[in-house]
């Protein structure tokens, strides 16, 4: 489904190179998690994937489904089925979250001719996706994450994943700042999303969230490279001897 | 900053900088009047107008007060000074007979209005509104006269008023801004050539909506209009002005008086959409609207509330107001001022507390983009008799790229302990984050800036009468319409 290829980036006018050749792989059905120390350049991949202009792709490539998406704006990666959960999610003051994604369903169902769905039929899809994420209806008609605490921005994006239901989601950090509980139905609302069509990438500091989503693939992201890739128990592993010690042997490889 | 957050930001500048769309000129023929002012020049103007003694001694009047006052500077724009000397204070279209029907207008003057959407058809027009057109100095037409006569409304143009109802306007005229308020007042008032004047008589709701069209035409004149609105006891009236210009490389002088009187229980509602010509982006050309607008809550129970969209002109400088005299009387100011280009606006409100129990609300959106200038300044003044009185503020601004301002500055004073002024404000940029976060949903770059502008006004433009917020939103469009990247 995604493929990236050697992704070399900057910050848009810039010399400084945060991702410095990122070979990435992700298949329907699988979910694939990405940890990495901060400033790692993990939380860039998730925006350099999904469009964002702060940042300027110098090298490589981002090929979805076959399609070569690394000149295409944000937009129009979202039509395709692409989907960030944001780590800061953004208050949009005076506009309400129904409001935003009856814009954003049928946007993206426009561009995909699809038929869209009128405010009658939006409002029975979007009560059927609540207890996704155990939402209480209030929340459609409140401005966009304006005055939401941290962790009902984070149940908001989820939230926003489910309605529009995307192919692929990167989920930047998504578990930073929840309390336990919250995790856990936010964890419970990723899993309910997850499925044989979708395929989800976990981007995460802390091994915790993934107790709760199990990630198919694990790569380790330092440097700006992806240096390791594992199954679960890489997870673990780090969890165990932290990051210290695969930066000592990322370093010796490096010196190679 | 980066190249293409600056590139963005240019587009963002170019979508809100759309082209005027009302720019253009009618050919009409003027009346002949010397440029200037002198004493002469007044009497002339008034003597024109067939205007009675006491009309022309106000006229009078005003003008040597004028003459002894300062140009005022204090406001935080830079302008030239108005060649005051080099003005036309009077120009009127040279056809003017009594207009007793539409046919009797200029068919020009008439496919003005037509292009800017106000047909003066009676038939064509929204139903429930009546229409006051002020052409350059004089006023053209004012539809269902007939219609509010019934309900004994009276609407008219102020040239109307001081021959047909001087017992009012003597009355009413300056009771709330007076000749010496301001430099402009004092001009307004030795020269103004029309405006409109509504009257609604004790217990009458207005069975329609009164609004007035201003429109500049010719290029060497000033327009100096006056509007003056009474609402009786228990009566009710919703008001609006809209206002464009043609484009000049010359400044044009555009300084109004509006005043509104509401009696015991009356209540006013005045809606300015105001689009006059803004000035290209060198800050060549534009009108300066420098307005004194102020309401009067004479009596108990009373309300007054202003609403404005202010978008064009290249400098505004307004402060419409309230007077809280009557106890428990309220007083609102909602107001959305969008700055783009070289524009510089310096807008806001006074809210003076004089009776008891009187609330007063502002809510002041501003938003600048390009290089211009956007200001907001408020007073809320509650006084020593002013028992268990309320203000609430907010003043919120947004800033579009990195080379315009926005300034906030609140006078607050009270004298009343039992009384309280609570006072809000923000400062926002239409950041790339939000916009990157709603083209992350599917939405498109200029939907997403148009969602965020919309969001920031909608407090403000909920305000508007039903039949104009369509309207309003369609000139913020136009403001926001245009290609990116």
């Amino acid at each position: 489904m995604l493929e990236i290829k050697n992704l070399h980036a900057v910050v848009e006018g810039e010399d400084i190179e945060i991702l410095k050749g990122v070979n990435l792989k992700v298949n329907a059905g699988e979910i694939h998690a990405i940890m990495g120390p901060n400033g790692s350049g993990k939380s860039t991949l998730s925006k350099v994937v999904s469009g964002h202009p702060e940042y300027e792709v110098t090298e490589g490539q981002i090929l979805f489904e076959g399609e070569d998406i690394t000149e295409l704006d944000a937009d129009e990666r979202a039509h395709l089925g692409l989907f960030l959960a944001f780590q800061y999610p953004v208050e949009v003051p005076g506009i309400t979250n129904k409001t935003l994604l009856r814009e954003a369903y049928n946007t993206i169902a426009r561009a995909n001719e699809r038929e869209e769905l009128d405010p009658l039929e939006f409002e029975d899809y979007l009560e059927s996706k609540l207890d996704v994420i155990e939402m209480k209806d209030e929340f459609l008609s409140r401005s966009i994450n304006t005055g939401f605490s941290g962790g009902e921005k984070k149940k908001n994006e989820i939230f926003q994943m489910a309605v529009l239901d995307p192919k692929l989601s990167f989920l930047d950090e998504t578990d930073s700042g929840l309390d336990i509980d919250a995790l856990k139905i936010v964890s419970d609302g990723v899993n309910k999303i997850a499925g044989p069509e979708k395929a989800m990438v976990l981007i995460t500091h802390y091994q915790r969230l993934l107790n709760y989503i199990k990630p198919d693939f694990v790569h380790i992201m330092m440097g700006g490279k992806i240096i390791k890739t594992g199954d679960f128990s890489l997870a673990e592993q780090l969890e165990a001897h932290g990051y210290d010690e695969l930066q000592k042997e990322f370093s010796l490889n490096g010196a190679q | 900053m980066s190249e293409e957050l600056s590139d963005e930001v240019k587009a963002l500048e170019s979508m809100i900088g759309e082209e005027y769309k009302y720019g253009f000129t009618t050919d009409v023929e003027y009346e002949e009047f010397p440029k200037g002012i002198s004493e002469e020049i007044v009497r002339e103007l008034s003597a024109r107008k067939n205007e009675p003694e006491w009309m022309t001694d106000f006229r009078v009047k005003a003008y040597h007060a004028w003459k002894e006052m300062e140009e005022p500077n204090w406001f935080n724009a830079t302008y030239k000074s108005p060649d005051f000397e080099n003005l036309l204070y009077y120009s009127a279209p040279k056809k003017k007979p009594q207009l007793d029907s539409m046919d009797d207008v200029d068919p020009n003057i008439r496919e003005t209005y037509e292009k800017l959407g106000i047909p003066l058809e009676e038939q064509k027009m929204l139903a429930g509104v009546a229409v006051d057109a002020v052409f350059d100095s004089v006023s053209i037409f004012t539809s269902f006269k007939e219609k509010l006569a019934e309900a004994g409304v009276i609407f008219c143009s102020m040239s109307e008023a001081i021959q047909e109802h001087p017992e009012l306007v003597k009355k009413y005229l300056a009771s709330v801004v007076p000749v010496r308020d301001n430099f402009y007042s004092a001009l307004n008032s030795a020269v103004f050539s029309d405006g409109s004047f509504c009257f609604i008589p004790k217990g009458v709701a207005c069975p329609m909506e009164l609004s007035t069209y201003f429109r500049i035409n010719n290029m060497e004149s000033g327009q100096f209009e006056r509007t003056l609105i009474v609402a009786e006891e228990g009566a009710s009236v919703s008001y609006l002005e809209g206002c464009t210009a043609p484009m000049y490389d010359e400044n044009q002088l555009h300084a109004a008086v509006v005043e509104l009187v509401a009696l015991d229980d009356a209540d006013i509602k005045y809606s300015t959409i105001q689009n006059w010509y803004s000035g290209d982006e060198n800050g060549r050309g534009g009108i300066y609207n420098f307005v004194t607008k102020r309401g009067i809550c004479k009596g108990r129970n009373s309300k007054i509330s202003w609403t404005q969209l202010e978008t064009g002109s290249a400098v505004t400088l307004k402060y419409p107001s309230v007077i809280l005299q009557g106890d428990n009387s309220i007083g609102e100011f909602y107001s959305v001022a969008v700055t783009t280009k070289m524009q510089q606006a310096d807008t806001g409100t006074k809210m003076i507390h004089l009776g008891k129990n009187t609330k007063s609300t502002i809510i002041s959106k501003g938003i600048s983009a390009g290089k211009s200038n956007n200001s907001y300044r408020g007073e809320v003044k509650i006084g020593k008799k002013a028992h268990g009185s309320k203000n609430y503020s907010v003043c919120d601004s947004m800033l579009i790229g990195q080379e315009c301002g926005a300034h906030t500055f609140p006078y607050i004073s009270s004298e009343n302990p039992t009384s309280s002024v609570e006072h809000e404000a923000t400062t926002s940029r239409v950041g790339e984050e939000q916009i990157f976060y709603l083209m992350q949903r599917g939405i498109s770059e200029q939907d997403a800036i148009s969602m965020i502008i919309n969001g920031f006004v909608k407090d403000v433009l909920k305000e508007l009468p039903l039949e104009f917020a369509v309207e309003a939103n369609k000139l913020l469009d136009v403001k926001l319409e245009g290609s990116v990247g």
